[in-house]
């Protein structure tokens, strides 16, 4: 299916990260935003509220995040394709809705604007400290997929893609950018309408009496309708049957939960989007994601000038995490190099995949500014000397 | 609690004889019977209210939708057969909210008990009226958290007793019709289980109502809050109910605090006109567009 | 230091498992428990009420679990031990406060009786799948403990043992026990006070004017002060100096939030508590945790039957993790076996400290009930077979999931 062209503001311009989400939104035929003002996020939704009248969206400002996943779920249901953004804190607050939603397979968009945690932290600064919340932070079991841009294009082309994955999967996904990315500025061509892919929702389409809501297709994704066509069904976050009634017993919470996980880890190879540079010949690999993926690629560049060997794995992807790339890198590679703006989350996913046959290290960054290289470079260095494998995660330049 | 939840398991669908349906076989899921709630509780008599004021308010069932929160009032939604929602603790009114908006179209009821909606949806509860989203809340109010056992609930009265308060509720409890009328309610009414006729009109009349409308049912709770605090049984309840009612339409919200055991104030305390969420949001639209979304 | 005399239930008792955390927390010196109720985890607080007057014991029930354990934080700047107690959806609301909790280094406790997820779930029945939320719950970085007990006298134990070790690294501390262990009732015995160790808070003892609330010790925890004391103390949950004051450079949260992480991280040794059984030649280990290990004690014997050499390593504290352990067992091992009630979470961490030199099975089960220990046995045996190195986690299939899937067992519909 095509984008709708009411919501494509086709043309090349300059905005910065967070209104290039808004307009992917729009793009993607986001009908529905649910919001709380929190710093770095606000200017996607003041964008959304200045273009929704034009567009035909709607919004409402809630109480708490608590509130605003909520409604977003109910939203969803009505058969508007719905998001919410916000930072850290916001997230930490949506996390028992994120498990209903996972619970009631409800597609819809969570745009993550990370900033320096925990707590409070410091609300104006980029980092990627809740990329392990992201995938971990509801209790239960259940698998997510969560997508980083690492630039204004990207904000809008990832934007639509994390649109058309909850659709294709029946799933809330992550949109996890940082403030960096979020504030920088610069050029974003937005295509025309008709050549903007968009996954439509999978609807029931057979007799009112017959559906069931959480009937599993081959694909383990179950069809949808819409609430007011008549169907008058029940769904619930206890466990249930294809009926969506609870069922409490060990054979159900089987039947139900194991086919949550299935549906993201059987697909892995659709879902899973990376981009390499230089990675036949590379003796080193850069892995990142989002803002640091940029001080990764000028790095590179660096490094292969100076004649060391460098390439670039840059997850688009984070959740699922591309184990098999990874792996099939780590033979090839000396080391691995993680430059991630938190003490250490998707490196030991690098370090669990790379099954020792390559070194990792660690890089802490983002203090010296996000794109200084600076200690990139000594910590590809460091690699290239290094003579055998470790068995543990080398932190670079760690200081107390 | 184990006992109850196992009951579940065991859904087998009512057989009928030829020709015969129960009259409220199109508005409950058959299929689900019986339901979990405990002999003498007075949840099902809610439901059934509710079913009867659909059918008297004459409104499509297709554009009714129910949301429930945790709780034994909770479940009510997977035995009403309408569009329904059985969510998280607390949120039923926010998840409502987002249907509401995203859809003018539907009409949402939040089917829900005293703990799920003032204690940890509280916040939710003063902000829905405080907008005026359109929607009905039905507060099942029995005073005490019954699906967890029996613990001391926002609307516990002073001086009962509940698991969590083995000495006493020391707390005051919370005046519903005092919250939702100061908030911005337009419709707040009181009603026990013994009042069905009554309390099936107002609903209907509250569905019928464009704004926040707010309807609470007094329910006995004979598994817990009558047992724990040794006043017998539902019968005993329903006596006590009928001894000690007042209806009082029109009275002052101010004055509708229930005390352990004293007399209960029910009637149909506010009803006014406000400007509802939608009709405010499509003002708003016609100023800066010159248009404006279907209003439902 | 001793605990209190008036705070130990000294006896002998037949309990279940969330009573006897409270009892425990009771003997801790715990003096305010916030608590909203939740199945299963009620029991714990229900207990804590009841007995709470009984030795001045506050307690509060809250009108949510952002309330409770906001209550709890506190609490303990109010200068007193506090704990929480709650489950899957209850702790799922908790993430934000667990994250300024380890910002402003709050020692408390947190109960989580974990249930079947996710979302509500199966709420009467068991579960293990809150272990990574314990760990990566909350935004941000930041390194806590958790402590995962199997038996009721564990409970008992165990929550003095996060008491001691939340005021000695000054942190929260979550003790991820689960339905089957805090609904089973078995015989516990309550020592004397002189015989539990407590650890007392590391009180700020110098002058009013020098004292820094966040100048850590040697050790990297720094003393605490409590409201009250006259220091004008400024606790904020935004990146701050030694003094608690916002900073608003990139260096100062290298400086501060390394030093969350670090005081848990060069502590590990200190902190880790294991339980080995013949590991030295084992050629399958089988690593567990919980209700999981008592599951599979049966699973080890009956695969030693057989003739295969087994070792089992339970993890009491599951975080931090221990690394250094896994690492060394894996050169030496073939396989290690984790069943887990969850669809891998701690598997994840034994592949990642594996290297590639051992493989790994895990024996995966959705909630609600426990392993079948014929599961964990065959597991074992198929893994000691198998001569080849696999690569990734592979996913054992259970009895369980081959009746529902592909028998397919109707739900009764």
């Amino acid at each position: 299916m095509k984008a709708d062209p009411k919501g494509v503001l086709t043309g090349s311009h300059t905005l910065t990260g967070n209104h290039a989400c808004a307009e992917g939104a729009f793009a993607a035929g986001c009908r529905f935003l649910g919001l709380y003002p929190i710093v770095p996020s606000l200017e996607i939704s003041e964008r959304f509220l200045e273009r929704a009248p034009e567009v035909g969206a709607t919004f409402i400002q809630m109480e708490d995040e608590v509130s605003v996943l909520a409604a977003v779920l109910g939203a969803s249901w009505t058969g508007k394709k719905s998001m919410t953004v916000t930072s850290g804190p916001g997230l930490s607050l949506m996390m028992e809705h994120l498990g209903l939603g996972i619970m009631l397979e409800t597609p819809c968009v969570i745009v993550d604007i990370q900033r320096a945690g925990p707590a409070l932290g410091m609300p104006g600064r980029p980092a990627q400290g809740d990329m392990m919340q992201a995938r971990w932070g509801s209790h239960g079991d259940y698998e997510i997929i969560a997508l980083s841009p690492s630039s204004p294009q990207e904000m809008f082309d990832y934007t639509i893609k994390a649109f058309n994955l909850s659709e294709r999967y029946r799933i809330p996904v992550a949109l996890m950018s940082d403030a960096y990315v979020a504030h920088l500025q610069e050029k974003v061509v937005i295509p025309p309408a008709e050549e903007i892919e968009i996954e439509p929702r999978r609807y029931y389409k057979g007799a009112k009496d017959k559906y069931l809501p959480f009937k599993r297709d081959k694909d383990f994704v179950p069809r949808m309708v819409n609430i007011g066509d008549g169907y008058k069904f029940h769904v619930t976050g206890l466990t249930h049957d294809d009926r969506g009634y609870p069922v409490m017993n060990e054979e159900c919470q089987e039947y139900n939960v194991h086919p949550l996980v299935w549906k993201v880890r059987n697909y892995v190879d659709e879902i899973i989007e990376v981009q390499e540079a230089e990675t036949e010949d590379a003796e080193v690999i850069i892995i990142s994601y989002g803002a640091t993926s940029r001080a990764a690629l000028k790095a590179m560049e660096q490094a292969r000038k100076s004649g060391i060997k460098v390439g670039s794995l840059k997850l688009v992807t984070v959740w699922p995490f591309p184990e098999k790339r990874v792996a099939e890198l780590a033979k090839k590679v000396k080391a691995f190099v993680v430059p991630e703006m938190n003490f250490g989350q998707v490196v030991l996913e690098v370090e669990r995949c790379s099954y020792g046959n390559a070194n990792v290290i660690f890089v802490p960054h983002g203090e010296n500014g996000v794109e200084n290289t600076d200690d990139l470079l000594s910590a590809i260095k460091q690699a290239v000397q290094a003579d055998k494998v470790e068995s543990v995660i080398i932190e670079f330049n760690k200081g107390v | 609690m184990k006992a109850k939840e196992t009951k579940t398991q065991e859904i087998q669908s009512v057989p009928s004889k030829k020709g015969e349906i129960h009259p409220m076989e199109n508005l409950l899921r058959m299929d689900r019977m019986p339901h979990i709630w405990c002999p003498s509780c007075g949840i099902g008599l809610a439901v059934t209210a509710f079913a009867s004021a659909l059918e008297k308010a004459n409104i499509d069932p297709n554009k009714i939708s129910i949301v429930s929160g945790i709780g034994c009032t909770g479940r009510v939604a997977g035995y009403v057969k309408l569009d329904s929602f059985h969510t998280t603790h607390g949120r039923p009114i926010a998840f409502g909210t987002g249907i509401r908006v995203a859809n003018p179209k539907i009409k949402v009821v939040v089917f829900s008990g005293d703990g799920d909606l003032i204690a940890i949806g509280g916040n939710h509860f003063i902000h829905a009226a405080r907008r005026n989203i359109d929607m009905l809340v039905v507060c099942v109010n029995n005073f005490i958290y019954a699906m967890t056992g029996g613990q001391v609930a926002p609307t516990t009265p002073l001086a009962a007793y509940a698991t969590t308060s083995p000495y006493g509720c020391v707390e005051p409890p919370f005046n519903i019709p005092y919250i939702a009328d100061s908030s911005g309610a337009v419709y707040v009414a009181r009603w026990t289980t013994l009042h069905i006729r009554r309390l099936i009109n107002s609903l209907a009349e509250a569905l019928q109502k464009k704004g926040f409308s707010v309807v609470e049912v007094i329910s006995p709770c004979g598994m817990y809050y009558s047992r724990i605090n040794k006043l017998g049984d539902g019968l005993d309840m329903m006596k006590f109910y009928h001894d000690n009612v007042e209806i009082r339409h029109g009275e002052d919200t101010k004055n509708l605090d229930i005390g352990f055991q004293t007399k209960i104030i029910c009637g149909k305390f506010v009803d006014r006109e406000r400007p509802s969420y939608m009709e405010r949001y499509n003002q708003w639209l016609s100023d800066v567009k010159g248009g404006s979304r279907d209003e439902g | 230091m001793k605990a209190n005399p008036t705070d130990v239930l000294t006896g002998i008792y037949y309990i279940d498992g969330d009573v006897a955390a409270g009892y425990g927390a009771l003997a801790a010196g715990c003096k305010l428990v916030a608590g909203y109720p939740i199945t299963p985890s009620t029991e714990a607080f229900e207990a804590m009420c009841r007995k709470g007057p009984q030795v001045g014991t506050v307690f509060i029930q809250m009108e949510d679990e952002f309330g409770s354990i906001s209550a709890v934080l506190g609490a303990v700047w109010s200068g007193v031990k506090s704990m929480t107690i709650t489950s899957g959806p209850g702790y799922s609301l908790m993430m934000e406060s667990i994250g300024f909790g380890a910002m402003l280094e709050t020692p408390f406790v947190l109960l989580n009786i974990q249930r079947g997820g996710p979302s509500t779930g199966v709420p009467t029945k068991t579960g293990q799948a809150d272990m990574m939320q314990s760990r990566w719950g909350s935004h941000g970085d930041y390194e806590l403990i958790a402590i995962s007990p199997d038996s009721p006298q564990e409970m008992f134990d165990y929550t003095i043992k996060a008491f001691n070790l939340a005021e000695k690294y000054r942190c929260p501390v979550m003790i991820m026990s689960d339905e089957c262990v805090g609904h089973m009732t078995e015989k516990v015995v309550i020592p004397e006070a002189d015989k539990i160790e407590i650890e007392p808070r590391r009180f700020y003892k110098g002058p009013p004017e020098e004292y820094l609330p966040f100048s850590p010790d040697p050790d990297l925890v720094p003393k605490i002060a409590k409201a009250g004391d006259g220091l004008g103390l400024y606790i904020t949950g935004r990146v701050h100096d030694e003094r608690g004051y916002p900073v608003k450079n990139e260096e100062f949260k290298a400086k501060y939030v390394r030093r969350l992480v670090d005081k848990i991280r060069l502590n590990k040794d200190k902190i880790i508590e294991l339980k080995e059984e013949s590991t030295d030649d084992a050629d399958v280990v089988v690593v567990s945790y919980g209700i999981s290990s008592r599951v599979a004690v049966k699973g080890v014997e009956i695969a030693r039957q057989k003739g295969i050499k087994v070792g089992a390593l339970r993890l009491v504290t599951v975080w931090p993790f221990p690394d250094e352990k896994i690492i060394d067992l894996a050169k030496k091992v073939k396989a290690f076996v984790v069943p887990e009630i969850n669809y891998g979470q701690i598997v994840f961490d034994v592949a990642r400290c594996c290297h590639g030199q051992a493989n790994v099975v895990l024996i995966p089960h959705g909630g609600a009930g426990v392993h079948n220990p014929l599961d964990i046995s065959d597991a074992i045996e198929s893994a000691a077979k198998e001569d080849k190195k696999i690569e990734g986690v592979v996913e054992f299939k259970t009895r369980l999931e081959k009746i529902v899937f592909e028998r397919g067992l109707k739900l009764k519909e």
